[in-house]
């Protein structure tokens, strides 16, 4: 069985505005290789920059109005994003 | 309270009949003490004008919905399903729901297009008092203990009014419900339950964390917002009403939980007492993606019929939390405590 399925398949999902959803049988070390400890099995990591428990989201991005796709970003999009929000 | 659960296990739930409050829960309670299926006769009973602001209505429809969540000391467990108890109950929700839909408005046919992105725009719009902030920076120990308190309907039996969806859900939505609702029952750890770690912030406050230790003292508009639940909970019909109402729950939780959560260091209690709530923190921010994409989106994609019914179950959850938190404010500004007096005091 490959790794991309059965039970031991990791998943990445970013959610539109918010966290990236990870899950699945994964570990999460920091840099020095040490393992962060994980409380849930599917957990959000901060895509906005702004949580307070980083690298796990807090839901900080709705009052910071974080704005991004729930799907792989393509460059005109950037390009969009930024009209718009120039003229917001 | 405690001496009625002194014989079970502390995890087994078990309440007394609260004291009753007006001709709707004489009524009810008088025939709950009799054999199943006697007969409650409502006829000459004066209709709830203001049913999420009426102590006896609300009250009476709790209990009525109680029998399905827990036993009641001294009333036989059929009264469940008994016809005349069903027939009481559905006069009080004909009454509770024509006030929840004055509250709702109506949603357009555009807003049920994509109902996960409506609701983040529900939840972004929602003006409803900052209550959480005003606990976080200036709630007395008093004020803190009240909140607590009213939260205890619902916090005791977190996601149980919720789990009624399960059946009733399939695919990608039945998929998404379970994955946050393993969460909320701890994972397989029943002292990570969610109901559990608040039994625990109870206990560390000093208060009662038995189920249903508080309820005769918890006014109409605390009850309704947990009656909204459990109504939408037992009529498979509101399957969209209840996910919504979980998402919008969800979607409002994790920024509200770690400044309930500040209140309480404020006051200096420990992470015993905050562990509730910054559990909260993190888990809600899973949930909530989950909860608006995976379970509201995917029962719309699968039931487009139910996305109205998703997006009135969200508003109505703001509606009512704005009321309850207008309520607690108000009283707390006159300076009076925002919960029944106890029988006992009176």
């Amino acid at each position: 069985m490959s790794p991309t399925d059965g039970p031991d398949r990791v998943t990445i999902t970013p959610y539109r505005d918010g966290p990236y959803l990870v899950r699945g049988s994964f570990e999460l070390l920091d840099q020095d290789g040490n393992e962060i400890e994980l409380s849930r099995r599917t957990i959000a990591l901060c895509r906005c920059g702004k949580s307070r428990i980083r690298p796990f989201c807090d839901g900080t991005h709705r009052l910071t109005g974080f704005r991004a796709p729930g799907r792989a970003e393509q460059p005109d999009a950037l390009l969009d994003v930024a009209v718009e929000e120039s003229h917001g | 309270m405690s001496a009625v659960n002194a014989w079970l296990s502390p995890a087994a739930r078990l309440i007394a009949l609260p004291a009753a409050r007006g001709p709707w829960t004489q009524r009810l309670f008088s025939a709950l003490l009799k054999h199943p299926g006697a007969e409650i006769d409502i006829r000459d009973l004066p209709l709830p004008e203001r049913a999420l602001q009426d102590d006896d209505a609300q009250l009476a429809l709790y209990i009525a919905y109680e029998l399905h969540y827990t036993a009641i000391d001294g009333v036989d467990e059929r009264w469940e399903w008994a016809p005349s108890l069903l027939g009481f109950r559905a006069a009080l929700e004909e009454r509770f729901s024509r006030a929840v839909d004055d509250l709702v408005p109506a949603c357009s046919v555009e807003e049920t297009i994509d109902v996960g992105a409506t609701l983040q725009t529900l939840v972004a719009q929602d003006d409803g008092p900052a209550l959480s902030r005003f606990v976080e920076t200036q709630a007395t120990r008093e004020q803190l203990l009240e909140h607590v308190i009213h939260r205890s309907a619902y916090q005791l039996k977190e996601a149980d009014p919720h789990s009624w969806a399960i059946p009733r859900l399939s695919g990608p939505a039945k998929a998404a419900l379970l994955e946050i609702q393993f969460d909320e029952y701890g994972e397989g750890r029943p002292e990570r339950m969610h109901s559990a770690l608040f039994a625990e912030t109870m206990r560390c406050l000093g208060l009662d964390p038995a189920y249903g230790a508080y309820v005769e003292r918890l006014p109409a508009i605390t009850l309704a917002t947990v009656n909204l639940m459990s109504g939408f909970g037992l009529h498979r019909r509101r399957r969209g009403a209840l996910v919504g109402h979980l998402a919008a729950f969800e979607m409002t939780s994790s920024i509200p939980n770690r400044r309930y959560g500040n209140a309480l260091r404020r006051l200096g209690y420990g992470p015993d007492a905050t562990g509730f709530y910054d559990e909260h923190v993190e888990a809600d921010a899973v949930h909530e993606n989950i909860a608006a994409w995976d379970l509201a989106g995917g029962l719309a994609r699968a039931e487009p019929h139910t996305a109205e019914d998703i997006l009135f179950g969200a508003r109505a959850l703001l509606a009512l939390e704005s009321l309850w938190a207008e309520h607690l404010l108000g009283c707390w500004r006159e300076r009076r405590s925002s919960l029944l007096a106890s029988a006992d005091t009176a």
